[in-house]
């Protein structure tokens, strides 16, 4: 069985964005790539869950073809994890329900299946999400307001790495930060198999008020497919995997 | 295929008939029994009657992957490892909203720590060493519990029986741990990678002994290690345990066969326990405590007494023998 590598874009951020293209836009245009978008919208403890405009976190994930959720700071560990861990899942799941269409027909989803037959299906799932190779590029949002947060964004991504690397597929995590002091992103980290070298590893903060998530999530997806990628582990086509049977 | 929810869980009131869509079996909710992280537990009654614990939600892919652990259980002899599996099924809601659900044998008891306080603290060890002959059942078939918590343990009774009820976290040997709680997971404690090995359970039980004397856990601090262990020795009702919880927390035991061999030994050693725990109040720790030093305080007295009875005896004897042999 081939294994592709599944790629996600991790976007952690606390507001709405105010300059450049549409980030859903963006993020439907990313998951025809083959890049799922993730986003988690971080809240400050005595902020209520519908304050500001968190419908954006929702609707980019949705587009992106990946999981959302809204969090305050002291769950971010756990969160950053479940929602790579969906993700996966759920990109995964997708491919399979891809590979049952053709072999039982057009209507053939997970869900149209007897609970018997779907439990293997699901043990292929579970394989396939060990097994895979995964690239995440996390997009930190680091307009002012999110200063005081950083420490603990910073905190997740260790957790998330510890997490992930007790996989058997391998790994590979790039940071990135914007808004970028003349581009749309900074780099933090490139790509690297482990993230527990980052100290202090975000830049000092650039500006005041504005947050370009389009254009971010726009050249995050442009730093998949860089040559600082092995190149066995690349593949340009847009579903990962290509075969989910045995 | 794509499973992001806007609903907030799922809410059945008493007296709803649940009816599977593929098995066509009737199910009527009783009352809820919890919720995590997939879904809700209820207590429902089944078409002859008898009670049986049903776990909803609309995360089908998740229920899918619990009922394929509960299937593994099942094939292992004994089958003493988690509720038994009865049925698994999908429930249209009158909305026409698809949930998956599947029914498993209803297991009445107590909480574990609720178990503890009333039936006297000598139970934790024992329960704990019911517990390792589980975890090594478990792991002998090739899996790890993972999700190992105090809300994950149940007792039931008569006779006491150490039971757990929610196998969402069970993983594979080898694989990265599907589920865990922040308290009981050795990762977020800095000792240890979150990949499924027997001792990745054996952190979570230690952590559960100490839980039991802080309800309320504790955070982790700027030094995850030294705070865990700084709060170790500062429960004297531990102290009998100690050895044994702290090789499980460094990750010493292999396998929960050679930490049940250990954590006998200390509790067999002490069998002060059975009686200093007589009393059935433990509301206050920290007063039990002062009572049970209070008591080993009065019987090293006791031993002293008998020591001095026997040294007085043979000087005598001994004076009695020069006596008789300067005769």
């Amino acid at each position: 069985m081939k294994k592709g590598t599944l790629k996600q874009i991790l976007l952690i951020t606390d507001g709405c964005s105010n300059k450049g293209e549409d980030p859903s836009a963006v993020a439907t245009l990313a998951a025809q790539q083959g890049i799922t978008v993730n986003v988690i919208g971080v809240l400050e403890d005595n902020q209520s869950e519908d304050s500001m405009g968190l419908q954006e976190v929702e609707d980019i994930a949705m587009s992106g073809e990946g999981v959302s959720q809204i969090v305050y700071k002291k769950a971010l560990s756990q969160t950053v994890q479940t929602v790579t861990k969906q993700a996966m899942t759920q990109t995964l799941q997708g491919v399979v329900n891809q590979e049952l269409k053709q072999i039982l027909g057009p209507n053939q989803t997970l869900e149209e299946l007897p609970p018997e037959q779907r439990g293997e299906v699901m043990e292929v799932v579970e394989d396939l999400g060990e097994t895979s190779d995964l690239e995440v590029l996390v997009l930190v949002d680091t307009s002012a307001s999110m200063h005081n947060k950083l420490p603990t964004v910073q905190e997740s991504l260790i957790d998330l790495s510890v997490s992930m690397n007790a996989r058997i597929g391998r790994n590979r995590f790039a940071i990135y930060a914007f808004p970028g002091k003349k581009k749309a992103i900074d780099k933090v980290l490139d790509w690297s198999p482990k993230l527990d070298s980052i100290s202090s590893i975000f830049p000092r903060l650039t500006s005041g008020g504005i947050t370009p998530t389009g254009p971010a999530i726009k050249e995050a997806m442009y730093q998949f497919g860089k040559s600082s990628l092995k190149r066995s582990f690349m593949r340009e086509d847009a579903p990962d995997i290509e075969e989910a049977g045995y | 295929m794509r499973q992001i929810s806007k609903k907030q869980g799922i809410n059945l009131r008493p007296g709803i008939k649940v009816t599977g869509k593929w098995h066509q079996k009737e199910y009527i909710i009783k009352k809820k029994l919890g919720s995590g992280a997939i879904g809700s537990v209820y207590l429902c009654e089944q078409q002859d009657g008898k009670p049986a614990a049903l776990k909803i939600s609309e995360k089908g892919s998740s229920v899918t992957m619990e009922v394929n652990v509960l299937k593994t259980f099942q094939k292992v002899q004994g089958n003493r490892l988690g509720p038994s599996l009865l049925d698994v099924d999908d429930w249209i809601d009158p909305q026409g909203n698809r949930y998956s659900f599947y029914i498993m044998e209803y297991l009445r008891g107590k909480q574990l720590s609720t178990f503890v306080s009333s039936h006297g603290e000598e139970w934790l060890g024992i329960l704990m060493l019911q517990l390792l002959d589980d975890l090594e059942q478990l792991h002998q078939t090739g899996w790890v519990f993972g999700d190992l918590k105090t809300e994950n343990l149940i007792v039931t009774y008569p006779p006491p029986r150490i039971r757990w009820i929610d196998v969402g976290g069970t993983t594979q040997i080898g694989r990265s741990i599907k589920e865990y709680t922040d308290f009981y997971d050795r990762g977020y404690w800095n000792m240890g990678s979150r990949r499924a090995e027997p001792s990745y359970d054996l952190f979570a039980l230690a952590m559960i002994m100490i839980q039991f004397y802080y309800p309320n856990r504790f955070e982790r601090g700027t030094d995850p290690k030294k705070t865990l262990f700084h709060k170790l020795r500062q429960t004297p009702p531990l102290k009998k345990y100690e050895p044994s919880i702290i090789k499980a927390l460094k990750g010493q035991y292999t396998s929960s066969i050679e930490m049940k061999a250990e954590l006998a030994a200390l509790i067999m050693k002490q069998p002060s326990s059975f009686l200093q725990t007589k009393q059935r109040n433990h509301a206050n720790p920290s007063m039990t405590q002062k009572k049970s030093r209070k008591y080993q305080k009065r019987k090293r007295t006791k031993h002293h007494s008998v020591l001095e009875g026997v040294g007085i005896f043979v000087v005598v004897l001994l004076f009695y023998f020069i006596y008789l042999i300067l005769q």
